[in-house]
Order: C-alpha cells, then sequence, then structure tokens
C-alpha cells in the first residue's frame, strides 16, 4: 500500500466541498480536544503516536474501508510514521504535509461579490484558526482589512489580479492572531490604518482609523467607510463597504458576539459593546451583509466556504443579539468566559510591535482555535 | 537522584526523541531513571503523556539553555 501526502489546500478543499474524510490524529489528547481540523463530515479518531509505537494492529478495526484516511499530527513527523505503519499492515493511508502548523496557516481566497462598476471582495478562509481577511478591489486597486501575517498570500494575490494595494485596515488590536496589515503597507507602500484607541501603546507609525473615515478604492471609487464600534476593544471599527457589506472585525459574528476581555477591560467595555450591537448596529440597513473577522464552528460556514449573513438574520437568530436584560447581557459577556486565546498578552505585544518573535515562535503563539466570541 | 541511563535527543523533531525514550526505557529496570536531554518543544507535552500512559513518574522536568531535562522513574 501507498502512503501519499495532502497539502491543507486539499484539505481545505474537502472542508469546502463538504466531502468525507476520516481524521487519524496521533497527537496527544489535550492537543486532539482544545483544537482539531474541523469539517462538516469528518470522522475522528484520536491515537496519540506513542501508543503506536509497537504496532497499528489494534486500532485497524476502527479504521473504515471506504474512506479517505488521513494521518494528523502536529508537525509532519509522527503522522509520517504512524501512516508508513497503517500502509505496511495492509492499509492505504495519507498524511498532512506540515502537520496542524500548516493547517493553522493555509488561507483560502474566496470571492464574496462582485462589487459595483466591475469591482470585486474577497474574503481569506483561514479555515484552520477560523480567521477571516478581506480584499476589496476595483480598478487597479487594493484595500485589506483584518490580514493575518502570512503577507505573501495578500501581495501574490493582488498581482495576481493585477492591483495595487493602497489601503491597509486593522478592525482593532488583535489579541489571537499575528497582524499582517503593517508589515504589508510597509512592503507595497500602502497606508496602514489603526483605531488609535487600541493604539496607545504601538511603537510603529500609523494613520489613525477614526469614524466616518471614507477612502475610495480605484477609479469606481468603491466606498469604504470606517463605523466606530467598540466592545471587543475600546478601539474596535466597522466597515460599510459598498453601502452593502458590514465588516464586523471581532464585535459580531454569525453565531456568536464579541468578547470584551481579552486586553484585561471586560467590566470597562460590556457597556461600550452593548451600545454597540444593541444601538449602533441597529440603525444599520437590516439588509447589508454582515462580514466578520472569524468563525468559531464549522456550521457558520455558507454552502460556498464564505462566512456571510444579512444582518437582519442575525437580529433574529444570533443569542447574543437577543438578551434583552441588560443585567443578564453583562454576566453573559464577563462570566463564565471560555478560556482566552494562546499566548493571547504576548500576540498584543507583537501587535503593537513591542516584541519580534521568530516565525517558528510565532507559529507556536498561534496555535489553537482563535476564541474570540462568547455565545 | 541516581540516574541509570541518559538519552540525548537533542536536534531530533517528534516522533524520535520518544522513541528513542521508550527503547532505552525498556532496558532499565523498575525503579530507574532514565534522564532525557531534548529540544523539540513537542517532548513537553508528549513525554509526561507517554509516561502517563505506562505508569512512568516524572521525577523532575527542567530547562537549561533551551535543552529540556526530563528524569522518568520506571514503573
Amino acid at each position: 500500500m501507498t502512503v501519499s501526502k495532502w497539502t491543507a489546500e486539499q484539505v481545505a478543499r474537502k472542508v469546502i466541498d463538504n466531502e468525507e474524510l476520516f481524521i487519524l490524529d496521533v497527537r496527544n489528547s489535550d492537543a486532539f480536544e482544545d483544537w482539531k481540523i474541523e469539517g462538516h463530515k469528518f470522522e475522528y479518531l484520536n491515537i496519540p503516536y506513542f501508543e503506536l509505537l509497537d504496532g497499528v494492529e489494534e486500532i485497524l478495526p476502527q479504521l473504515p474501508n471506504e474512506k479517505d484516511i488521513l494521518v494528523v499530527c502536529a508537525k509532519e513527523g509522527s503522522s509520517v510514521m504512524v501512516a508508513e505503519m497503517l500502509s505496511e499492515a495492509g492499509r492505504e493511508a495519507a498524511y498532512l504535509e506540515g502537520g496542524m502548523k500548516s493547517w493553522s496557516s493555509y488561507l483560502e481566497p474566496i470571492k464574496v461579490s462582485d462589487l459595483e462598476k466591475g469591482g470585486e471582495l474577497y474574503q481569506f478562509v483561514r479555515l484552520g484558526k477560523g480567521c477571516l481577511s478581506y480584499m476589496v478591489i476595483s480598478g487597479g486597486e487594493a484595500a485589506i482589512v483584518d490580514a493575518v501575517r502570512f503577507t505573501d498570500v495578500f501581495t501574490n494575490f493582488a498581482k495576481e489580479k493585477g492591483v495595487q494595494i493602497k489601503h491597509v485596515f486593522d478592525t482593532h488590536l488583535h489579541a489571537d492572531h499575528i497582524s499582517g496589515g503593517r508589515h504589508i503597507a510597509a512592503e507595497t507602500g500602502a497606508t496602514y490604518y489603526l483605531p488609535p484607541k487600541d493604539a496607545t501603546e504601538v511603537v510603529f507609525d500609523y494613520t489613525p482609523l477614526t469614524d466616518g473615515l471614507i477612502v475610495k478604492i480605484g477609479e469606481s471609487q468603491i466606498d469604504v467607510n470606517a463605523l466606530y464600534s467598540p466592545g471587543h476593544t475600546i478601539g474596535s471599527t466597522s466597515f460599510v463597504i459598498d453601502n452593502q457589506y458590514l465588516l464586523t472585525g471581532d464585535i459580531l459574528f454569525i453565531d456568536s458576539i464579541g468578547r470584551p476581555d481579552l486586553a484585561g477591560l471586560a467590566d470597562d467595555w460590556v457597556g461600550d459593546l452593548r451600545e454597540t450591537l444593541y444601538s449602533r448596529y441597529r440603525e444599520l440597513a437590516e439588509d447589508l451583509v454582515v462580514l466578520p473577522a472569524h468563525f468559531m464552528i464549522i456550521d457558520e460556514l455558507n454552502g460556498d466556504g464564505t462566512v456571510a449573513r444579512n444582518l437582519g438574520d442575525l437580529f433574529k437568530d444570533n443569542h447574543g443579539l437577543n438578551i434583552e436584560d441588560e443585567a443578564e447581557f453583562r454576566r453573559t459577556v464577563t462570566d463564565n468566559l471560555p478560556p482566552q486565546p494562546n499566548a493571547h498578552e504576548q500576540i498584543r505585544q507583537v501587535n503593537m510591535g513591542k516584541i519580534t518573535p521568530t516565525q517558528d515562535e510565532q507559529t507556536e503563539m498561534e496555535i489553537g482555535p482563535n476564541r474570540c466570541a462568547v455565545r | 537522584m541516581n540516574v541509570s541511563k541518559t538519552i540525548d535527543a537533542t536536534g531530533l523533531s517528534c516522533p524520535m526523541p520518544i522513541v528513542k525514550v521508550k527503547k532505552a526505557m525498556d532496558t532499565i529496570n523498575s525503579g530507574e531513571v532514565l534522564e532525557v536531554l531534548a529540544t523539540d518543544q513537542g517532548t513537553l507535552s508528549d513525554i509526561p503523556a507517554w509516561a502517563k500512559t505506562g505508569g512512568h513518574t516524572i521525577l523532575e522536568q527542567k530547562t537549561i539553555e533551551e535543552v529540556l531535562y526530563f528524569y522518568i522513574q520506571k514503573s
């Protein structure tokens, strides 16, 4: 039997195309329970590789015959070993190239929609981490919102599209992942914007992203309008693009809302979060399509792999938008919160420019799910 | 602490440190202590998890100049 190698891109296709896959995850149980490759129709078996050193015979009956089997580990080494052992035992198996490390890094660009006068809007879905970045393209120019740290994905995509990156925005100072925003701006000569209230400690130059700022992209003058919407952080800012799309950052997700505690100020910011979700957003058109900066569970993906839903639908279905009692809302977003993202305080320091870890250290910091939401 | 055997797994990446540790463990007697040197950060979670499945005890874990030291007493 043969051992084949799958890339993160191939696995992403399985997720988006809603296909079946059997994942034999050979990391230790804590790591598996904390974070795994999520797919609508994926099945899992978690057996740490160190329990398989004497052979894989014991687990053979637990492996399906009719499905592809993908062996996954943290970085690749153990999954190669186990896939080879399965192969010797007569079972065909593949391993994931680069392991969970490459899964965490992979970005799938998906077109959300065409915009007025030849413009396009893309969502970059980082399936392994649940991060969503955006690129607006129009008339030879591009704007990027909430870019993750893999800057070449964005600059290469812009090259392919033949557009020049002019504006790079971060909706807030991220705590769950490392921003690529200012690096893309430095590389391309674009303007980098950050909300000033989130930037009091940053050690680099930036252009203040303030309420009401309007940037026009390309000849067709696609509007990118900033809307101050604090609560996840004190500076959190949303965008309305082309009067059709609402980029909510980490304030509002499809099936959850932003948590106010990642900068250590939950009690101070819960009122802002309430005000944004229950007043500011209520004044917006309900047919705006919400495009958040994260998803938490695979069920939030649409059939085409995008994460997007009408604001009006969210007002009806999103639990976090339907807590009438203010005291109950306060309790929901400050008590019994899920664990904070891995290394969130260090990640904030990186995004402020205060520390500059190596690529490997950055990968370690970003291990695990994003955990920016409260449900 | 009396160390019966030392394994140098520095520079090796997963799964090799555990493969070496397991082989060495098979050569020492119950109650004896194996010293392991490693640099793969994954060993910080994997060696204790592996030891637990075999009932072995981690007597000590320390880090000196980026080298991880484990002292494992065989069950």
